[in-house]
């Protein structure tokens, strides 16, 4: 049985540091930018499991909730909120973006009572167009242009309010009545309706939560990467996204986290800098020529490495790192005791099998 | 007062007539049955109840609350409960979350209440897991709470979709083919499991049902459909010599 109060221990320890890293720079910027990046990423990854993971969809326009929340905040703190004087405005241009790319979700979900599967996924990726030329076209948001010069208002401590606040959130929601009938939507809608789940808020609800979050996101991600621009939030984006939720696993909190984790630093890892760092020991034989074709091209063989990798998992790790399955911590003590009256046998490592 | 009224219920597919002037008057606390041949629209009766399709004409009440137009998640609130033919349980999921997403309508409280698990939120979640359990352990199931529905052997999930049916607090329980696949041992215990939940429960009970023990054995009066029209309604024993009954079942020639 984990300790209770062991989790509000590490979150506090967690605020702690988020905010002491960058106060006393314990560690250099460029693992700052990472860690943040990470947050952002749990974010995302988080949320969209909700409709692809515990739900069963195959939504594609995570990217397009997440440019619509990164426009919203950064038009707010650009034009309208005094941010300069006022940091404390912050908070409010992430809210109101994650609050327009909620709007965006409720949309997105009439067409999800009438179709699944395929169809719904190619529904999404039109969403995803749409949102992408709608922008592209506007000239008083800088259409193709983007938005430059955003001022860096992300920081360690948000980014980790952020994120615990989204994990909290959809962890609440799946451990709820509607978390449970997102579930047996993914199992049977017909019978999940005769069994009196109203299909049609709870999806209503789901694509709100997860947009919403994509928009939070997005909010953040626009005031850390400091321009905007349409290609930022293309496909590829929401391919990442696809990748981190199927490599942590589906319908499962814990899996997001790792899965999101796992793919950031293996991205930063991939840098030609970065391998050609860890490569330097090799003799110059070897080293050059790796470097004159491959290490030097990563920025083009990452195109072709991650949705490689995308490929993979989806064959051969279709539950990727912990598909169905949760961490303890994450489960309502209430719901784990429902589920096992007598306390369960050694040899469980802290895994229950969720659901 | 009748509980359920269905009057002059026509179903098309296209166009084939698969429910033709299907009548019937339910009065609180029966248990009737439904026959007829493969075919003859006896699933589609229990869909048109239940509103996963619409009926093309005609009325169906429950009390006073017509039926027809809603969806089957309204209709199920209004404390319809029915099993499917083939098990249709969330086959993934845990035995007890089975039987909590049937308790969808019953519970009361609001999507901010559950996205931050404040307000009714505890009392309530508190309240369905009791009410469950308790579900689980009339059904002989308790100890499986845990356990992933589809890994239940066979006589446990038909257990399991009647204890999930009941979790919606049903007064008309709709059951299709509850014996398919059981022994003749096993539907002795069914129909005696049947008039029990029923007084335990205080139901009315509509079934649809190929095994004649059961359906001679509990049923208090008994329809016969074939070819989507109704061929005759009665007691068991006005029905075990129906002419028109025999002739749909077995043929022409009347047998022993």
């Amino acid at each position: 049985m984990a300790q209770r109060w062991l989790l509000p221990a590490l979150l506090l320890v967690g605020f702690g540091l988020a905010f002491a890293i960058p106060e006393y720079n314990l560690l250099n910027k460029y693992v700052q930018l990472v860690m943040m990046y990470v947050g952002i990423n749990i974010i995302l990854t988080v949320s969209l499991n909700l409709v692809n993971g515990y739900m069963g969809e195959f939504s594609l326009a995570h990217a397009g909730f997440m440019a619509v929340g990164a426009y919203t905040a950064a038009l707010l703190t650009q034009k309208v909120l005094p941010v300069a004087a006022y940091p404390g405005l912050f908070p409010l241009a992430v809210l109101a973006g994650g609050l327009m790319a909620a709007v965006l979700g409720l949309i997105v979900a009439v067409p999800s009572f009438k179709v699944r599967g395929d169809y719904l996924a190619i529904i999404t990726l039109a969403f995803l167009m749409i949102v992408k030329s709608v922008i592209e076209n506007i000239d008083t948001i800088g259409g193709p242009r983007g938005i430059p010069g955003i001022k860096k208002l992300t920081t360690l401590p948000w980014v980790f309010f952020w994120t615990v606040f989204s994990i909290w959130v959809v962890r609440n929601f799946v451990y709820s009545k509607y978390g449970r009938g997102v579930l047996s939507i993914r199992e049977d809608e017909i019978a999940s309706d005769l069994m009196s789940v109203n299909t049609r808020r709870v999806k209503f609800l789901a694509f709100m939560v997860s947009s919403f979050f994509a928009g939070i996101a997005g909010a953040l991600f626009a005031h850390l990467l400091q321009f905007i621009s349409p290609r930022v939030f293309d496909i590829i984006k929401t391919t990442d996204v696809l990748i981190m939720v199927y490599l942590g696993g589906i319908a499962s909190i814990g899996g997001s986290i790792l899965g999101a984790t796992v793919y950031t630093v293996l991205l930063e890892l991939l840098r030609p800098s970065t391998v050609a760092a860890m490569l330097a020991w090799l003799p110059a034989v070897v080293f050059d020529p790796l470097n004159e074709y491959f290490i030097r091209h990563l920025g083009v063989w990452r195109m072709v490495i991650m949705p490689l990798l995308l490929v993979l998992v989806m064959l051969y790790w279709p539950r990727g790192i912990m598909g169905l399955r949760e961490f303890r911590w994450f489960i309502p003590k209430r719901d784990l005791e429902a589920h096992h009256r007598q306390p369960a046998h050694g040899g469980n490592h802290g895994v229950a099998h969720g659901h | 007062m009748a509980l359920l009224t269905a009057t002059r219920v026509r179903h098309y597919f296209g166009g084939l007539c698969a429910v033709s002037d299907f009548n019937l008057d339910l009065q609180p606390g029966e248990l009737v049955g439904i026959i007829g041949p493969n075919g003859a629209g006896k699933t589609t009766v229990f869909n048109l109840i239940t509103g996963v399709y619409r009926a093309s004409e005609g009325s169906i009440r429950l009390r006073d609350t017509e039926l027809v137009g809603k969806t089957p998640h309204q209709i199920t609130a209004l404390r319809v409960g029915r099993t499917f033919q083939n098990i249709r349980l969330f086959r993934d999921l845990s035995v007890l979350d089975n039987v909590r997403i049937a308790h969808y309508a019953q519970v009361r409280y609001s999507p901010l209440e559950a996205l931050l698990h404040l307000g009714r939120y505890r009392q309530e979640e508190q309240r369905i897991i009791e009410n469950s359990r308790r579900l689980l352990s009339i059904f002989k199931l308790e100890h499986l709470a845990g356990e992933i529905a589809k890994n239940l052997p066979y006589g446990s999930q038909r257990r399991l979709e009647i204890a999930r049916a009941l979790a919606i607090g049903p007064e008309l329980l709709l059951l299709d083919e509850p014996a398919a696949g059981m022994n003749p041992n096993e539907i002795d215990q069914l129909m005696e499991f049947i008039q029990w939940i029923r007084r335990e429960f205080q139901l009315t009970i509509l079934l649809i049902e190929h095994q004649m023990k059961l359906v001679m054995g509990i049923c208090e009066r008994i329809k016969v459909l074939d070819f989507g029209e109704t061929l005759a309604e009665g007691p068991p024993e006005a029905i075990q010599n129906d002419p028109k009954v025999l002739e749909a079942y077995l043929g022409e020639e009347p047998v022993g």
